[in-house]
């Protein structure tokens, strides 16, 4: 009972967008996709929706394949946002809810709790062009929901939003997958994901490089993350062995070690020398890791 | 299919409350309704007394009368008492449009025609010819002839039309006279419909849809109906609109042509002599018109899923639009000789069949098989360009990007191939 992608590749012509990804997405959770632009997210998307068809491997769902039959039991996100402009917001979701196998009044009762919940009442009658980027990004966001779906698929949901509505969404999608929705969604921003999923993949050129539990990933990662701040020079630290790597900012050092016994090393070392402001050992962030993993320089 | 129902209902209502829809229609409905009423509306700016009016100056008062009486429905010719100068007067105020100055010489009449500008050639055309006419009277009979001969020298020669009958006997089957002019002149009006209506609707189907590409919306509504399934509900949706428009005119343009018809003459269908079109004729008017709206319409709607920007539809529609003027340049040469390779030629060729059959088939009488295989053609052709334009559509509605041509109907079938 999950969401299955076993050996899927996609080639256009020469290009190959997505390249051998075999992943399992269990129900009621969670997972997020990462990775920069290009880097196979929305066409792996797009082959879960059926839209395109993958070059070679399978994608089901409950051990089904997803088709037209189904359309009414999944919700979408697209990346771009994509309403008509000149109709209503009301007439719109009429639309498109019918179209996910609604009746007109079970959209007018959900629009209503969802606008309300989104805490924009105010544009049921408005049409969609005279909206802002963020609020048409909302009512986006009601269209994908609107039906309950089984399984939702958001491309980019946080993309052009204030970090307000950032939070607001990010509830009602954990409220949601409280409520039994499957969630797949992607994001450049590592620590949306990091915050909402269990499990991730992370891509890049069409290549998922890393996949899995988070907090397993982490502890399977390693390195930590220490910063030291003190009033004399730092600079020594890394010629101390175990230390990748040392970032300067004014009289902070932020240093990737291999292991957090190397930090007791540090602290032997940086005694005595001085008045030592701060020391703390930190988990990696996702953003380390992906940087490692992704062996460049990322954002 | 459910779905496919609600994306038609959706075309066809948004499309007929949409503004420009409304507008465009009631703008054609208001021509319609100046253009039958065009006599009413020139009657009421006419100033009666002025513009028809001709003052005559002239001793002979038997030319004087013969002309009134003979010009009765065009103008009023009025005696003036006083001079040449005082008819020119009366002119110049505006009080009537011209003096007409009748002499004599030699016991036949002559005329000077005074205006003050060369505009109203009408009146003056009208009296020229009636004087030439009593001229002929007045000099035949000076010279003796008699009334009986001038009336018998005048009349048309008797010229009949008569077809060959068949040899065997059997009553023929080619079409009458009273026939072929009806049909000719509902083919004129299946002709101006296709066209119109292909030009019209199709560009409106392309820009529909290149509009929900551009809006992004496309993406969603994939998601949740099959692309096929919208693109036919679409091209019935917007057809369906269009005939409801038609629909509107016709039905205002007879109810129009009913209240004036004595106004008109003879009326609408005696002008047309549709009356006299058999059944079969109009079934296949109907036929072709159907056939050459939906295979221009799936034409449409798989070039408008190409384009990306609205924009680029017009760059798109152009070859299609080509292929109309084309069709109907052939048609409309062919009315009067329907039946020259060029036209029977083109009656099997898909893109003009649905003009260039008709027309022969309204026009002559051709056998049963060869409006049958045009029809097949038809069928056929609507067929694989709906196939190829559903693979075409799936692939090139996630297709974004400036190019617009042809090599992008590959890409679009890369994308969306089957295993």
């Amino acid at each position: 009972m999950a969401l299955k992608i076993e050996n899927v590749t996609k080639k256009f012509g020469d290009f190959t967008a997505v390249n051998n990804l075999s992943i399992e997405i269990p129900e009621k959770n969670i997972f997020g996709f990462l990775g920069a632009n290009g880097a196979g997210k929305t066409t792996t998307f797009r082959m879960i929706l059926n839209l395109i068809d993958q070059t070679s491997g399978s994608i089901t769902w409950n051990g089904e394949k997803i088709d037209y039959s189904k359309s009414d039991q999944i919700g979408y996100l697209p990346e771009e946002r994509g309403l008509y402009p000149k109709l209503k917001v009301r007439d719109q979701l009429i639309y498109l809810g019918k179209l996910r196998g609604m009746q007109k009044k079970e959209v007018l009762v959900e629009l209503e709790k969802w606008l309300e919940y989104l805490k924009v009442p105010q544009y049921l009658d408005k049409k969609v062009e005279e909206l802002s980027k963020g609020n048409q990004q909302k009512i986006q966001f009601i269209s994908a929901v609107i039906h309950k779906p089984k399984l939702l698929i958001l491309d980019e949901p946080f993309s052009g939003l204030d970090p307000v509505n950032v939070e607001l969404l990010k509830q009602a999608v954990v409220e949601l997958k409280e409520a039994g929705t499957s969630i797949v969604f992607s994001s450049h921003r590592m620590e949306h994901v990091e915050e909402l999923c269990q499990y991730l993949c992370m891509m890049q050129h069409g290549q998922p490089i890393l996949h899995g539990d988070l907090r397993e990933i982490k502890r399977s990662f390693g390195k930590k993350n220490l910063t030291v701040q003190a009033d004399f020079d730092l600079s020594f630290l890394e010629t101390i062995p175990g230390v990748v790597k040392v970032k300067y900012f004014n009289d902070t050092a932020l240093c990737q070690i291999e292991n957090e016994e190397i930090s007791q090393n540090v602290l032997q070392e940086l005694l005595g020398k001085g008045f030592i402001r701060k020391f703390e050992l930190d988990e990696p962030s996702l953003n380390d890791i992906f940087i490692e993993k992704a062996g460049e320089s990322y954002e | 299919m459910n779905k496919f129902g609600i994306v038609f209902a959706h075309t066809y209502l948004s499309k007929i409350k949409s503004k420009s829809f409304i507008i465009t229609t009631a703008i054609i409905l208001a021509m319609l309704v100046v253009f039958a009423n065009i006599q009413t509306i020139i009657n009421m700016f006419d100033d009666e007394d002025a513009l028809d009016k001709v003052v005559v100056v002239t001793e002979q008062e038997d030319i004087y009368h013969q002309l009134q009486s003979t010009m009765e429905e065009e103008a009023e010719l009025v005696s003036s008492s006083g001079t040449l100068e005082d008819a020119q007067e009366v002119v110049r105020d505006g009080d009537a449009i011209a003096a007409l100055e009748i002499t004599e010489a030699d016991g036949l009449p002559a005329a000077t025609y005074y205006s003050n500008d060369y505009s109203n050639q009408f009146i003056q055309n009208m009296l020229e010819n009636e004087l030439q006419q009593i001229k002929v009277a007045i000099a035949a009979s000076q010279s003796g002839i008699e009334q009986e001969t001038i009336a018998s020298i005048y009349e048309p020669v008797s010229f009949e039309n008569e077809l060959i009958p068949a040899v065997d006997g059997e009553t023929s089957n080619v079409k009458s006279e009273e026939e072929l002019s009806g049909a000719r002149g509902l083919v004129y009006i299946i002709l101006f419909l296709l066209y119109i209506g292909v030009i019209t609707y199709g560009n409106m189907i392309a820009s529909d849809i290149a509009n929900e590409k551009t809006s992004r919306v496309m993406e969603i509504l994939i998601s949740s109906s099959s692309p096929v399934s919208q693109m036919f509900a679409k091209i019935l949706g917007i057809g369906l609109a269009g005939l409801t428009q038609m629909v509107l005119f016709l039905g205002v343009g007879f109810i129009l042509i009913k209240q004036k018809q004595d106004e008109l003459v003879g009326g609408f269908f005696d002008v047309f002599g549709l009356s006299d079109v058999s059944a079969l004729t109009f079934v296949y008017a109907v036929i072709f018109f159907l056939l050459g709206y939906f295979l221009y319409a799936t034409l449409s709607a798989m070039l408008g899923s190409l384009v990306s920007r609205t924009e680029d539809v017009q760059q798109l529609m152009t070859p299609v639009i080509f292929l109309v003027v084309a069709a109907f340049i052939i048609s409309m040469m062919g009315i009067s000789m329907p039946d020259t390779p060029l036209v029977v030629i083109s009656s099997f060729i898909p893109f003009f069949a649905p003009m260039t059959m008709f027309l022969r088939v309204g026009l002559l009488d051709i056998p049963f098989w060869e409006v049958g295989l045009s029809i097949a053609i038809l069928i056929t052709t609507i067929a694989i360009l709906a196939i190829i334009g559903a693979k075409i559509y799936r692939g090139g509605v996630l297709m974004y990007g400036s190019s617009t041509s042809f090599k992008d109907i590959k890409r679009a079938l890369q994308l969306s191939k089957k295993e």
